[in-house]
């Protein structure tokens, strides 16, 4: 990780902005047993319009059977799930329509050009379409904004692996969805890919006011995309909140590092902030290279997770709602 | 707009895309196409010999009205289950099942493309069959007309069954593999190659209650001449009983494929179809 703050990304709250801050989704004591295995032992989320959030876990740990039930794709065991005000397992098409799902292409349509089958997933969204939300979005300003304007006639099997991801995006938000759920959207992207794929993220939440639930492995992706991270382990939700707020969960020292008279220096406090004016004080300008590393969402992501590991991940997400 | 009409739509233009993608991979026109050319060859080769059976009626044509039947067998069973087996597993089927209304594009795109196949085939046999083979052809212009509703009702009753095997496979090509034998098998007892009395009255039995044998003798029906009916086991062509047969076939399939497909669907999953990709990375 970096010295960089974990700011998350610069927007205005929908509270702020005077729209109402309306839950879009919402799951309560959701469980999933496969056979006599328990993957979810009671996740609770909630997500309001136009919110950003990152589901962040170890292998194993739900993230994809969370999605997929929210989706409407996979049966719950118990609990309760509303999306877009429906039980995802009686969803209509109506409903269907509102919503976005990014998959990972293989080999399907191999042989379709890439227009072709991003136009051809449009048409059905066409009876949805609504004042104020045209449905589907126009295929070739769409390819545009996803970068693909010039592999517009392309076979899609010819297609490199991160053009194909970026199709698969926007066969996912094609028909403007209110909610979107992107499944490890950048697993295999290079840094360009990913930078351009995280303007689309914020153009869809900001422009668009879609709610996005996506899962990664990169930390820095999540820090950077999302409004609030959710951290689920053994099966709950063990952390929820904005970065900082996460950061604040595990009592870590900041690291300040810095050169004075030649020689390099390590300190650690948690006050970075008047240790700095204290070494100011002494030093002067005597002191170069000055790094202040506060800890990463890296850091509370190890410590959440082997916590857990340890069996109290009960006490953590306890110990982090009376903070919150 | 009507969601379901517009899904129709999409639907129709999604199968004759798919159509015409099929002509350009070498590979998948040829396994459209080798069958019916290969019994083409075969009916004119015999033709051209003056090959007949003991009354003297020219076997070429019969091997043709047979081909066609065959062919159909195989275009709306085995390749139906084939396709739905890989498409399930490539995820093709689960992009259609996330967009409103996508599984009915995705069925109506499905029938498009495999009927305008079939009519591709047979128009590939049964043309160039009224020019060089004797003894096949139209004698009157209804035989056109029972031509058209023997093989719309003959793939309605076959496709089905090729759509309800095909949902239960979970490895394509192993599946397809099992699949093509017993396929061939009820071929053969179906009295398309051989005639149908050579065969045990068990088979015959069997064959009977299946819809093979009705759709070859309907093809027959309407391609050989009125004096190839004495060969039948009836004596006659049973138009009547062709009809009822494949008709039952194709209601009671088309009832039991909805409901085995929307299981199916159901269960389709971005982690199932990541793992049916690991599976076949294993088997690669």
């Amino acid at each position: 990780m970096t010295n960089q703050a974990p700011t998350g990304r610069p927007r205005v709250s929908p509270a702020a902005s005077g729209r109402p801050t309306e839950t879009v989704l919402r799951a309560s004591g959701l469980r999933m047993n496969y056979g006599s295995t328990e993957v979810l032992k009671g996740v609770d989320l909630t997500a309001r319009r136009g919110e950003v959030i990152a589901l962040l876990g170890p292998n194993g740990a739900g993230k994809t059977t969370t999605i997929e039930i929210l989706e409407g794709f996979r049966r719950r065991s118990a609990g309760d799930v509303e999306v877009l005000g429906s039980d995802p397992e009686h969803g209509d098409e109506e409903w269907r329509s509102r919503l976005g799902v990014v998959l990972q292409s293989w080999r399907d349509h191999a042989a379709w050009r890439a227009r072709d089958l991003l136009h051809h997933f449009g048409r059905f969204y066409a009876p949805h379409s609504r004042p104020g939300r045209v449905r589907p979005h126009d295929t070739d300003e769409l390819l545009a904004l996803v970068g693909l304007t010039e592999q517009a006639g392309q076979r899609v099997k010819t297609l490199s692996g991160g053009q194909r991801r970026r199709l698969d995006v926007a066969i996912g938000v094609v028909g403007r969805p209110e909610v979107l759920f992107l499944d490890e959207p950048t697993a295999g992207f290079d840094p360009k890919a990913r930078r351009d794929f995280h303007d689309l993220v914020f153009r869809l939440a900001d422009e668009e006011d879609t709610t996005i639930l996506l899962t990664t492995h990169d930390l820095d992706e999540a820090e950077k995309l999302a409004d609030r991270i959710l951290l689920l382990a053994g099966g709950a939700i063990v952390a929820d909140g904005s970065a900082d707020q996460l950061a604040g969960l595990v009592a870590r020292d900041s690291e300040v590092v810095w050169t004075a008279d030649g020689t390099r220096h390590v300190h650690s406090t948690d006050n970075p902030a008047r240790h700095v004016a204290e070494l100011y004080a002494v030093h002067g300008d005597g002191i170069t290279d000055l790094k202040i590393t506060r800890p990463s969402l890296e850091d509370v992501y190890m410590a959440m997770v082997q916590r857990h590991e340890r069996g109290d991940a009960e006490s953590a997400a306890a110990h982090f709602g009376e903070n919150r | 707009m009507n969601s379901t009409l517009n899904a129709l739509r999409a639907g129709l233009s999604r199968g004759w895309i798919e159509f015409t993608l099929s002509f350009r991979s070498a590979q998948e026109l040829f396994g459209y196409l080798y069958m019916p050319l290969l019994f083409l060859g075969m009916a004119i080769a015999f033709n051209s010999t003056g090959m007949a059976d003991d009354e003297g009626h020219p076997i070429g044509a019969v091997v043709l009205s047979g081909g066609a039947a065959f062919f159909l067998v195989m275009l709306g069973v085995t390749t139906v289950l084939q396709v739905l087996a890989n498409e399930r597993e490539d995820g093709t089927l689960l992009r259609a099942k996330a967009v409103p209304r996508g599984l009915l594009g995705y069925t109506v795109g499905k029938s498009v493309h495999v009927a305008a196949m079939s009519v591709t085939a047979m128009a590939l046999m049964v043309v160039p069959g009224l020019l060089f083979v004797d003894g096949f052809g139209f004698e009157r212009w209804t035989d056109a007309l029972i031509l058209l509703w023997v093989c719309v009702l003959g793939m309605l009753a076959l496709a089905p069954i090729g759509a309800i095997i095909g949902s239960f496979i979970t490895n394509p090509r192993m599946g397809v593999t099992l699949a093509v034998l017993p396929t061939i098998l009820i071929v053969m007892a179906s009295g398309l190659m051989f005639p149908f009395e050579f065969m045990p009255d068990w088979v015959q039995v069997v064959g009977q209650i299946l819809p093979v044998y009705w759709l070859g003798l309907g093809i027959r029906a309407a391609m050989l001449p009125d004096s190839y009916a004495a060969l039948e086991l009836a004596g006659s062509w049973q138009l009547p009983q062709v009809a009822g047969v494949l008709a039952v076939w194709a209601l009671v399939g088309l009832v039991a494929a909805q409901w085995v497909l929307r299981r199916m669907a159901r269960r389709e999953s971005g982690s199932r179809v990541q793992a049916a990709r690991e599976e076949a990375m294993k088997r690669a």
